[in-house]
């Protein structure tokens, strides 16, 4: 009595909005699929925490070396509790949001400065394209020098990271707006100022918050590698700490941290996307 | 006192130079263009019609010869000329409303001396239901008619039509052309149609200029005249005459000598 209760009741919830049989039996099919990929997700991610403790619990691995879950629980109580995980998350999102900002605006100025001149784009081309295929971490060292072990070396190297992908990016997307689009708006007498702000700029807002998505992860990665060369706080410091220290749980519970933090960032970016392509099917 | 036409092309060439050389594509050309005249210009692909139209809106200077709206050499700022282009080439960011308010925005123009205008215009096409809509959700003929209304709004007094119905399915072409036809002769427009079909030309204008193949020269000018006064596209269709205007036109487009060209 009960059970078949709750199972037409979970029926009507998974075919709701349905407005003839066969369209709600459709609804509750696509939402069933849904379903079990969010479940089968979930499961595999508890089966892996499971396999973790369980295989050091028994001493199938060694605790010392790879930490473990309940482990990695404990560690994080007591640092939520005197507030240092708080610190080091907070100091490198902060570093973080700071590099992805000042990357995005100075980044998407440089490509339009490339997009109005035809003669500096040119100019600049080579040096744009050896800079986008260096690796920029082995740069890290030298800010140091010239920058000093502090918070502005950090951001030096995320911004060296992000900023040329941004500026590679944004000017390919000017570069692909429809010419068509241009000609149309230069027949109603539009000046350089006006095709830009008018089809330019608004024409390549997919492809800038692509180049934002990215952005973030760059951000990040530069961050954390400057952290590990140069930092006192945040969590890349963290994570090189506790495996000089050789206190890994430490050094893995700021992985975790580190993990979540990425992923927060990540959607609060794609939340951009869904606020400013609104006219997109 | 001499009457100054409209629109006055005097012996325009126009080359277009490149690292491989140079071509040229249109040829002394000379065409006076009345006020409220609606003149069709058909040739064969790649004749320089597009350039011709260029030329007249300022977007390209010929390299002689010289090109003169209401007496003066053409420029984009003027914003005497409406140009419509082969595709819609809506924004897909702004709404239909946003989109035909364009032309407006750059010109600077005030939005609402020109709104029951452009009221009107919506509601005359059947479009005043979707004003907010995206472009992506309206259909290929419904695109069209957005983007006549964009050109209209700014009021121009010369249309330049660079093929506007070619990519639209034959029932949406010939009813937009009745539409365009109506609505432009009404308001008098001078009107520039560039086409490659030969029964629209004929079915929607006073004229119907041919262009030879490239380097473009005008070849042959036709003065459209029905006994029964002036017709609609509809009606044209189905008047004596039309058949015959046809296939003059057809004889001087040297389409048929593509396969012989070589000999």
């Amino acid at each position: 009595m009960w059970k078949e209760h709750m199972r037409n009741k979970i029926n009507r919830h998974l075919s709701r909005g349905g407005i003839t049989p066969d369209h709600a039996y459709y609804l509750r099919q696509i939402r069933l699929k849904k379903l079990a990929v969010w479940a089968t997700q979930f499961i595999l991610l508890v089966t892996l925490i499971l396999l973790w403790e369980l295989g050091a619990n028994m001493r199938l691995i060694d605790p010392f070396i790879t930490s473990q879950p309940s482990a990695i629980y404990h560690t994080f109580w007591r640092m939520a509790k005197d507030g240092s995980i708080f610190l080091h998350t907070g100091i490198t999102v902060l570093e973080t949001t700071l590099s992805f900002i000042i990357g995005t605006i100075a980044g998407s100025l440089i490509a339009i400065f490339l997009w109005w001149s035809d003669f500096f784009s040119r100019v600049l081309d080579p040096y744009i394209v050896i800079l986008n295929s260096t690796p920029k971490i082995a740069l890290g060292p030298l800010f140091i020098v010239f920058l000093g072990d502090g918070i502005k070396s950090i951001i030096t190297m995320a911004l060296t990271i992000s900023i040329i992908v941004t500026i590679v990016m944004v000017y390919t997307g000017f570069k692909e707006v429809d010419p068509n689009k241009i000609k149309l708006i230069r027949t109603f007498g539009a000046n350089k100022l006006q095709i830009l702000e008018k089809v330019v700029l608004p024409a390549s807002v997919p492809t800038i918050i692509a180049a934002l998505k990215v952005n973030v992860g760059m951000s990040f990665v530069g961050v954390i590698v400057g952290e590990f060369l140069v930092a006192r706080a945040g969590l890349g410091y963290l994570i090189v700490y506790g495996q000089q220290v050789f206190q890994l749980h430490l050094a893995m519970t700021s992985v975790v941290v580190l993990i979540i933090t990425a992923a927060i960032l990540y959607q609060m970016v794609a939340c951009l996307e869904n606020r400013f392509l609104g006219w997109k099917e | 006192m001499t009457i100054i036409p409209k629109v006055q092309i005097e012996q325009v060439s126009i080359k277009y130079q490149t690292l491989d050389g140079e071509t040229n594509a249109l040829e002394n050309i000379c065409l006076a263009i009345g006020e409220g005249e609606f003149v069709s210009i058909v040739g064969p692909s790649g004749c320089g019609k597009s350039t011709l139209l260029s030329l007249i809106s300022g977007l390209l200077k010929p390299t002689a010869g010289r090109v003169l709206v209401d007496g003066k050499p053409p420029q984009t700022s003027s914003q005497k000329l409406g140009y419509m282009l082969q595709q819609d080439y809506l924004f897909e960011w702004r709404t239909v409303y946003k989109n035909i308010m364009l032309g407006l925005e750059i010109q600077g123009k005030d939005k609402h001396s020109v709104k029951n205008k452009v009221h009107n215009l919506l509601k005359q096409y059947g479009l005043w239901g979707f004003r907010h809509y995206y472009p992506h959700q309206l259909s290929g003929g419904m695109r069209q008619r957005v983007a006549l209304i964009r050109t209209l709004a700014v009021d121009p007094e010369i249309l330049l039509l660079d093929e506007p119905f070619a990519a639209l399915d034959y029932q949406t072409r010939l009813t937009l052309e009745e539409e365009v036809a109506t609505i432009l002769k009404r308001a008098n427009k001078t009107v520039i149609l560039v086409t490659h079909d030969i029964s629209e030309a004929v079915a929607m204008s006073d004229r119907v200029v041919v262009i030879s193949r490239r380097p473009g020269r005008v070849k042959a000018d036709f003065a459209i005249r029905y006994a029964a006064g002036r017709l609609s596209p509809f009606e044209t269709r189905k008047a004596p005459e039309f058949r015959d205007y046809f296939n003059r036109i057809w004889k001087e487009l040297d389409i048929h000598v593509e396969g012989t060209h070589a000999q």
